[in-house]
């Protein structure tokens, strides 16, 4: 039986499109001494480190880790790096648990950053490869045709997309580490915004942030201890599949769909609609937030934007996802994952502040990566399991 | 840079450009080495799936669902194909022969079971899943081993091939 084990402390910085005021170290280190903080203990309660970012060439600097062993408190402990493209901040907060789930550490600290402004991600995504043609330019650019199949087979109308990217944004106002703070966005502003990558607009994307994220993890005996409310982790699951083969359903991969039964499965979760209070969801373009409610089988086969439509998925909706403002709002792509679980930990916690959901019990933490072939979700509640 | 020296700037250093410059020595392997080689007589080669004889192209010598290496004996294919899904990019890349806003098509080529991500040059209001396309190709004599001897697809007039015929490549 795996050891029981909770979030006792949660980090993050105030994410920003450039953080020059700080190094990358910097940047690391002003989440991790807020996770610190909040679990009240000291870099010396700390017995191992989890880093997470996602690829190296994002900032040009290349295995990160290694100069940032001190920022991270990893002299003379076990430190290790994480890396599952966009979903490198899921994959590390779930490695750090693990590691206490197994008994192995009581406490371990778990960090996951980008800091986008220190080179161009968008180049980084565009490299040229000998066996393939060189056709977009960034994730979007990629992202862009699944999400023409997924209105394809499933109808949404294009408000859907105009929907999220507002309901986000107006989320992000009452979160204070939010990059992006849109206090007059409207409907008719998304519209009007460019158009990218069709059917992909301009404030239809999340943007590029620096930001960091942490999280201390601790077993039961010393989360008991915590004169805070905690996190208990209910159930943590991770899939990956090959970008390309022939028959993949690239609208709806079969990882997504295994990764979401089997979480529901070790969480004993059996209606998520129902079971669950609130949701962060890595959404980078507003269409996903309707795709994910279906590949997290939260909604049926092609009806998760009528969740949207019908407001359930807003703040005061009956399944709020991404409370926070998500990653429309705030994007240092190898923290968007850890963001999203610690969003949802900060939830059942009751320490979300504006963007609490009242009474949150159970929350889900998702985050997805490379060309939707790694999945990362944790289920985390006030009780424990 | 700026004419000043370092030493006479003002206000603290926060920011310094150290830029990288990468070059890669590609190991094409068997099989891509086979196919930039029919690129350059203006092929292209798929190879078969021998688990369930669904044709890859561009293969890379083994099935990715199945981890199984493909037969060695390669499929020529037409280098028509229909469009499954697309978008219209109005973001400039370096290497694209399109003025914007430019169409980015995953094709699957008569014969093939994957898609090809390519360019499509046409009226950006006409594109739409199923519409035929054929290659645009370089000059014979530009002809390298290259994927990018084709530039990019065209429309041609062929009826528009059943949603059902390529749905499951979206």
């Amino acid at each position: 039986m795996a050891e029981l084990t909770a979030v006792i402390g949660i980090g993050q910085t105030k994410h920003a499109a450039k953080r020059i005021d700080v190094s990358m170290a910097g940047l690391i280190r002003e989440a991790a001494e807020r996770a610190l903080a909040d679990a009240e203990c000291t870099w010396a309660d700390i017995d191992a480190v989890v880093i997470g970012k996602a690829p190296d060439m994002f900032e040009g600097v290349m295995m990160p880790e290694l100069f940032l062993n001190d920022a991270v408190g990893g002299a003379y402990k076990p430190m290790l790096r994480v890396h599952t493209a966009g979903s490198v901040g899921g994959s590390t907060g779930i490695v750090a648990a693990s590691l206490v789930q197994a008994g192995i550490h009581d406490r371990v600290l778990c960090v996951a950053f980008e800091k986008q402004s220190e080179s161009n991600a968008t180049w980084a995504l565009s490299i040229s490869m000998p066996f393939s043609v060189a056709t977009v330019v960034g994730a979007g650019g990629y992202f862009a045709p699944l999400i023409r199949g997924y209105i394809r087979r499933s109808g949404c109308p294009e408000e859907i997309g105009i929907q999220v990217a507002v309901k986000d944004r107006l989320n992000a106002l009452k979160n204070p580490y939010a990059h992006l703070q849109l206090a007059d966005i409207t409907p008719q502003m998304v519209r009007d915004s460019p158009m990218l990558w069709d059917p992909i607009r301009y404030l239809e994307t999340c943007p590029s942030s620096d930001g960091a994220c942490a999280m201390v993890m601790a077993k039961e005996s010393i989360a008991k201890r915590a004169s805070k409310p905690v996190a208990w982790i209910h159930a943590t699951e991770m899939r990956s599949e090959p970008t390309m083969f022939s028959g993949r359903d690239q609208v709806m991969p079969r990882a997504t769909l295994d990764n979401a039964k089997s979480l529901y499965e070790k969480a004993g979760i059996t209606n998520p609609r129902k079971e669950i209070d609130c949701a962060e969801i890595y959404v980078p373009f507003s269409w996903y937030e309707p795709m994910w409610m279906e590949g997290m089988l939260i909604s049926d086969t092609n009806q998760g934007w009528k969740m949207t439509e019908s407001g359930a998925t807003a703040l005061d909706g009956d399944f709020p996802v991404n409370m926070s403002g998500g990653v429309l709002s705030s994007n240092p792509i190898g923290a968007s994952g850890l963001l999203r679980f610690a969003e949802a930990a900060l939830q059942v916690r009751g320490m979300a502040g504006e963007h609490q959901v009242d009474g949150a019990k159970k929350a889900l933490g998702h985050a997805y990566g490379g060309g939707s072939q790694y999945f990362s979700t944790w289920i985390v509640g006030s009780e424990k399991p | 840079m700026s004419d000043k020296k370092p030493e006479e700037k003002e206000g603290p250093v926060q920011v310094l450009q150290t830029p990288v410059r990468l070059e890669y020595v590609f190991s094409a392997g068997q099989s891509a080495s086979r196919l930039l080689g029919a690129m350059a007589k203006g092929k292209l080669l798929g190879q078969r799936c021998p688990v369930d004889g669904r044709v890859y192209f561009p293969s890379r010598g083994s099935c990715p669902q199945h981890g199984v290496p493909l037969d060695g004996a390669p499929v020529e294919l037409a280098d028509k194909g229909t469009v499954a899904t697309y978008s219209i990019v109005r973001i400039p890349i370096e290497k694209v022969p399109l003025e914007l806003p430019y169409v980015t098509v995953q094709v699957v080529l008569d014969g093939a079971d994957t898609v090809l991500m390519h360019l499509l040059k046409c009226d950006v209001d006409k594109v739409h899943m199923g519409m035929r396309v054929q290659a645009k190709w370089k000059p014979r004599e530009e002809w390298t081993s290259s994927v990018e001897n084709i530039l990019y697809f065209e429309p041609i007039d062929e009826p528009d091939a059943p949603y059902d015929s390529f749905k499951e490549h979206i």
